[in-house]
């Protein structure tokens, strides 16, 4: 890794936690608010890519660790990572992951539809798969129990996702970032 | 932006980073393998105890990081109560309270730096495959000062729009902004490589240069 990706990480680190300070947005017809945190888990993967991406959400989880009140709400502090929604927390990085990975692969090709299916399936997917049965086995409640408790933040999720595909689309245009290995001088 | 450590001089002030954070994750293995309600109920007392009387915190600093999970522990007693039975549902609850109260006191009586060392040295084994400890310390201390940067050229964005009349901040600022920043951070690792940081083979070429 060079310095230029480190810095890139400690970039959406911080952009992650800026979109902790955005006061949840209440949407009529939904009982919670949307927060704008997860936008940044979808940002990162799609603009920095698989390794980059995941590397700036554990970042992020260091920097709350040490005691910066930055997850949304103003929370912060060891206390989040053994809640019981701190699965959560711990599937962000992997989603980062899993966006980017996805965005590598439909790189050449990537446009408004591919963007929505890596986010969609990194962003919502794989966050629920992982905090819906951390939830269920920390707070001793069933697996469904667990599910339709976290069912009300899926219509916000859809925003966040398409939201954050129309950015990663037009960032890919103004200032890509990705680079797939070889090819690079042929491409274009 | 304000961290949540509260400074002091008490004994738990002074236990070294580690041993807090060992003895921390040791309780929520202990808690977790427990499932007796006196214990459960002991352990909040206890670390309560430890917070308010000999890390001498003030109530405010144990609140602040366990009230915006009280509305969660009450859903999940409410819950117990209706579906399996109130005892286990207490127990529960207070297992997570025990936690959450015992992390919010390491919290508020660590320095941000005597963490990040503590995550450097435990991702020192890390070093076989490729990882250098040193550049975590690196990446949390960028990220920190990151963080009001991004906040700032945020609100200027959000600024000019409004000067020019854009009553809603939409989309179309984000993409400007992002790659404001990333050609900030690009920047920055420019001026890193600059100084040497990155690059720890060709410094130690030019220290062999040099003698």
């Amino acid at each position: 890794m060079k310095s230029r990706d480190l810095a890139y990480v400690a970039l959406f680190a911080a952009i992650v936690a800026v979109l902790g300070l955005v006061p949840p947005v209440p949407v009529p017809g939904l009982p919670v608010p949307i927060t704008a945190q997860t936008l940044g888990v979808m940002l990162a993967g799609s603009v920095l890519g698989a390794k980059r991406g995941g590397l700036a959400l554990l970042a992020f989880l260091a920097v709350v660790a040490v005691g910066l009140p930055v997850l949304s709400g103003g929370r912060g502090g060891l206390g989040v990572f053994v809640g019981p929604t701190a699965g959560y927390l711990y599937s962000w990085p992997i989603a980062a992951f899993v966006i980017g990975l996805l965005t590598q692969l439909f790189w050449r090709r990537f446009n408004l539809a591919w963007a929505l299916i890596a986010n969609m399936v990194g962003g919502i997917l794989v966050i629920y798969a992982i905090g819906i049965p951390f939830t269920a086995l920390y707070g001793d409640i069933s697996l469904w129990a667990s599910f339709t408790g976290s069912f009300t933040f899926i219509p916000g999720d859809l925003v966040k996702a398409v939201a954050a595909s129309v950015v990663a689309v037009a960032v890919r245009r103004a200032y890509p970032v990705i680079e797939l290995p070889g090819r690079r001088a042929t491409a274009g | 932006m304000q961290s949540l450590y509260r400074p002091g001089n008490s004994l738990v002030h002074r236990v070294p980073a580690g041993l807090k954070l060992a003895l921390l994750a040791a309780l929520g293995v202990g808690l977790f393998l427990t499932g007796s309600l006196p214990v459960v109920a002991g352990a909040v007392v206890l670390v309560v105890a430890v917070g308010l009387l000999a890390a001498r915190l003030p109530w405010s600093a144990l609140l602040v990081q366990v009230r915006p999970v009280l509305i969660w522990l009450a859903v999940l007693l409410a819950f117990h109560v209706l579906v399996t039975d109130p005892r286990t549902g207490a127990v529960a609850v207070l297992r997570l309270l025990a936690l959450l109260v015992a992390a919010a006191v390491v919290t508020a009586t660590t320095r941000v730096t005597a963490l990040v060392a503590v995550v450097e040295r435990l991702a020192s084994p890390l070093r076989v495959v490729g990882v250098r400890p040193a550049r975590i310390g690196l990446v949390i201390a960028m990220t920190l000062r990151f963080i009001p940067l991004v906040a700032d050229r945020a609100a200027r964005v959000r600024e000019a729009q409004a000067a020019r009349g854009a009553s809603r901040v939409g989309l179309g600022i984000v993409v400007p902004l992002l790659v404001q920043v990333l050609r900030m951070a690009a920047t920055v690792g420019e001026a890193l490589d600059a100084r040497g940081a990155d690059d720890a083979p060709a410094r130690r070429r030019l220290a062999r240069a040099a003698s």
